[in-house]
């Protein structure tokens, strides 16, 4: 019973991860317009979701340990996993999604410069469990349709951020350009919107954005979890003399940011991120990316979409909700030729699969590996660039893990489907409609239908029998999130 | 930084067309690329191997006073031999395999391997070894442009990955390469048995070879479905090889025991890559025993139950082994009876057609030698990596190493065919 209207499920697909049960009666009288509301000004819902964890009637948790998300990435990974499947806010998980790839940061490297504890709780911490900053999932969560520019100087601050692109090393004597480069490159305004002698500039601008240790921090593997680094101006690491840009740092038009005093020297960096984040170049570069995340990845972003999206975004001074809800409601968006024209992340598509087939007593510590099979193991992005996407996610190796990741999810769910399916098990023909209704692909053609309802009379003759459903509508299950067309969103 | 596959991708739109031929087109296809050809298989030690206690100079007495505790003893070397430089070698005591193929006269040693200003973080210099390139640890491998030059559409299992992530060396802009980290788990999941499983999955090829007709990203996910089953009956080919010899009953053992079944089932890849992991010994590392003794001793059973397999097959002709890793490590011991990161490191080439011995000359340890860096706290690389590539891409895999290598590299390198 998954299925709403196709507006509503496009809306679902694309702003949240699909329609759950939990979902229906929710979506089931609402209007478009109000749905994207909903979604939208998700402040109105409460976020409860993490004291649903442990839950009977929610998706299991199952850690190695004492469950620890703050300090253990396996359990931060189940943790995000749980809250994108059980959020009452979806949007919110989904643009945490959006943001973790767009500031792709990588535990591994985290782990290399500080060990695992520190390096999971640098980037999943939840604020006031333990002492020290907030993980940099929480700045994505908390900044999700926030505004862009506050994001960026959030992210520019971040301890993870700091380690992952070289910050720590970022001195007067020896400027280091891998911060200052990707913040312009892949951040704001793109390549092609910057030059190298930009580079070097913005390497001195952000010399001395560093961290400072807390007092009872070791670098070992088991330090103290209440130990932290934290964000740190040095001033006396600041290169202070005057920068000079390509492109207009102040409104007025100059280029130049000033030389200044070593103490006064982080405005140096304020000052660029704030012109970066203005930048009409990086509003459009949002724009394609929000094109590709929400619209389409199969037609190219159309220009008026671009435009427009982009003022949106610069009459609003980088606020990005009403950016999200622009686009959500716009006739791009809501072309039906627009649906089921993007290529599901692993991370989408398992949800997806969750929320519509079932988590009843499914373990989500059993999602760890298929999704590395399938290519996005989260917190560990293959570069700062993010994962290749669209039709990148696919390859045999990857099709494979989805396609056994349907049949170990289906497995799971054997009784439940079967049960759930009963009253509409007469005929094979009304099974898999009801089992249309719930697992959402795109359009089948007559050719995978035929070999579906080939897949249902091959069980003899149809007697709707326990044992029948108990095997078929698991199968099918498993056929249909398996199927090419549900990879498809 | 990026890398894109948006050209295999179109490819792999395009082989749509052509894969809806007959089913047994893949394999055609792998028999024209692949069968009789030469293999390589690429072994990546993980971590930084300690190139100075795999293969040791013995006699330099530097050797000793700067690894009090972790030397290895010159009574206990299995000995090789002397160098051009006339510096006499031993390899480890657990390298006994290794010994067995250097008697045959099968195993090159290519001493001082590395670059200049040899970079010492894992992450950075693994993929510069896998770029091949110094200046940019970022784009694609020298392997998968070597895949790059293979005719098209190329066969699904060109190159088989048996880990879970692709290796820098393997990414290429047109060659995707399978991820088949273990040949038993690589099969198709059903949630029920039986004639019911048969029947799912003869349902689920019938979905994908649908002709999803207008359609041409279902037609691309189709083909990419169709093919991942396709390739899994060859897997399962390859899984069920029964071979010559009892490989060691540990990962790495259990890698190259899948590689020859593929290769002896003639499965047609080109390339195969195997890693095997825990070179980063910063502590404890020990000597002739203890972590690196059984790291060696997982290297050298495996390798030459894999090299007396592949012979026993009448096959060592056509296959050739390299083993390299991101960097070796710091010359002297640190004060926790371990080894930090380094520079130039040692390669090894072990097959039928190798030309086996000592290649390179073994760094002289005492402090202040021309053959030292880094104020003599590591070894200078001699012989850059990529002219070992070079001759691997020229005289065994048969292309041109230049425009893979974006350079020629052939000067200098040693004559291991």
């Amino acid at each position: 019973m998954a299925q709403l209207n196709p507006e509503i499920d496009h809306l679902l697909r694309r702003a949240g991860f699909g329609v759950s049960s939990e979902d229906v009666d929710v979506f089931r009288d609402m209007s478009p317009s109000t749905a994207v509301s909903y979604l939208v000004d998700y402040e109105g819902r409460p976020d409860d979701v993490d004291a649903r964890i442990g839950r009977p009637d929610h998706a299991q948790i199952v850690s190695k340990d004492l469950f620890a998300p703050d300090i253990d990435i396996d359990d931060a990974r189940q943790r995000w996993m749980f809250r994108m499947i059980h959020t009452r806010r979806p949007l919110q998980e989904k643009m945490a999604l959006f943001w973790h790839n767009h500031f792709a940061t990588a535990y591994s490297k985290l782990v290399a410069d500080s060990g695992t504890v520190q390096a999971a709780k640098m980037l999943a911490h939840k604020p006031g469990t333990l002492r020290g900053p907030q993980g940099q999932i929480e700045i994505f969560r908390k900044y999700a349709l926030g505004n862009f520019r506050d994001l960026l100087l959030q992210v520019a601050q971040d301890p993870a951020m700091v380690v992952w692109l070289d910050g720590k090393s970022n001195t007067k004597g020896k400027p280091q350009e891998n911060f200052g480069r990707e913040v312009m490159e892949l951040f704001t305004v793109g390549v092609g919107n910057h030059t190298e002698a930009d580079v070097y500039a913005a390497a001195r601008v952000f010399t001395g954005w560093n961290l400072r240790k807390s007092a009872d921090y070791r670098q070992d593997e088991y330090g103290d979890v209440n130990a932290y680094q934290e964000f740190a101006y040095n001033a006396d690491e600041h290169e202070a003399s005057a920068k000079t840009f390509t492109f207009p740092i102040y409104t007025n038009g100059t280029r130049t940011i000033p030389a200044r005093s070593e103490s006064e020297g982080m405005q140096d960096g304020v000052d660029l991120i704030t012109a970066l984040a203005i930048h009409p170049e990086t509003a459009r570069r949002l724009a394609r990316k929000f094109w590709n995340f929400f619209v389409s990845e199969i037609q190219q972003p159309d220009p008026s979409f671009v435009e427009s999206t982009a003022n949106v975004y610069l009459q609003n001074r980088t606020e990005i909700r009403p950016v999200v809800r622009h686009i959500l409601t716009s006739q791009w968006f809501n072309n039906p030729s627009m649906r089921h024209a993007r290529y599901s992340w692993p991370a989408e598509f398992v949800v997806r699969a969750i929320r519509e087939v079932g988590w009843q007593g499914f373990s989500l510590d059993t999602v760890k590996s298929p999704l590395a099979s399938m290519g996005q193991q989260l917190f560990e992005p293959p570069n700062v660039g993010g994962w290749p996407l669209g039709a990148d996610w696919f390859s045999t190796g990857t099709m494979l893990a989805r396609t056994n990741f349907a049949a170990t999810l289906a497995a799971s769910q054997k009784q439940h489907l079967a049960a759930a399916l009963e009253s509409d098990g007469q005929t094979p023909q009304a099974l898999l409609a009801a089992m249309l209704d719930r697992v959402t692909p795109a359009p089948l053609d007559a050719a995978p239908q035929q070999a579906l309802m080939a897949y249902l009379v091959a069980a003899g003759t149809w007697t709707g029998s326990g044992e029948q459903l108990n095997t078929r509508a698991a199968g099918l299950a498993r056929l249909l999130v398996g199927s090419s067309e549900y990879q498809l969103v | 930084m990026r890398v894109s596959r948006r050209l295999f991708i179109r490819d792999g739109v395009a082989t749509v067309t052509l894969g809806l031929a007959a089913p047994s087109f893949l394999s055609a296809i792998a028999q024209a690329q692949g069968v009789p050809s030469r293999r390589l298989v690429v072994i990546y030690l993980g971590g930084g191997n300690d190139a100075l206690n795999t293969l040791i100079s013995y006699q330099d007495g530097a050797y000793y006073s700067r690894r009090p505790s972790i030397a290895i003893p010159a009574g206990q070397v299995l000995q090789v031999g002397s160098d051009a430089a006339g510096n006499a070698l031993g390899l480890h005591p657990r390298l006994g395999g290794l010994l067995n193929v250097f008697n045959e006269g099968r195993l090159a040693l290519v001493q001082r391997t590395g670059y200049p200003n040899s970079s010492r973080s894992h992450f950075e210099a693994t993929d510069i070894w896998g770029t091949a390139n110094p200046q940019s640890s970022t784009g694609s491998g020298w392997l998968g442009r070597y895949l790059d030059t293979l005719p098209r559409p190329l066969d699904a299992l060109a190159a088989w990955n048996t880990t879970g992530e692709t290796p820098r060396a393997l990414l290429s802009g047109q060659s995707g390469v399978p991820a088949i980290p273990n040949a038993t788990s690589y099969n198709y999941a059903s949630p029920n048995r039986g004639a019911a499983a048969t029947q799912e999955r003869a349902a689920a090829q019938a979905m994908a070879s649908s002709p999803a007709t207008g359609r041409p990203h279902l037609a691309f996910v189709n083909a990419t479905s169709r093919g991942a089953i396709e390739t899994l009956d060859r897997v399962a080919q390859a899984r069920s090889y029964t071979p010559t010899v009892t490989y060691p009953n540990n990962g790495f053992g259990l890698a190259l025991r899948t590689v020859a079944g593929a290769i002896v089932r003639g499965i047609g890849s080109r390339v195969y890559w195997v890693e095997t992991g825990g070179f980063d010994t910063h502590a404890q590392q020990g000597a002739a025993g203890g972590a690196y003794g059984n790291l060696m001793g997982s290297l050298g059973d495996g390798l030459w139950a894999f090299y007396s397999d592949v012979r026993n097959q009448g096959l060592a002709n056509d296959t050739t082994v390299i083993v390299f890793s991101e960097f070796g490590r710091r010359i002297s011991e640190n004060g926790s009876s371990g080894t930090d990161h380094g520079a130039a490191g040692v390669m090894m080439a072990l097959g039928g057609m190798v030309r086996g011995g000592l290649y390179g000359t073994a760094a002289s340890l005492a402090p202040g030698n021309p053959t030292l860096e880094n104020n003599s706290g590591d070894v200078r690389h001699e012989t850059d990596f990529r002219a070992v590539y070079a001759r691997l891409l020229d005289q065994w895999l048969g292309v041109n190493s230049v425009p893979i290598l974006n350079g020629d590299f052939r000067a200098g390198a040693p004559a291991i065919f």
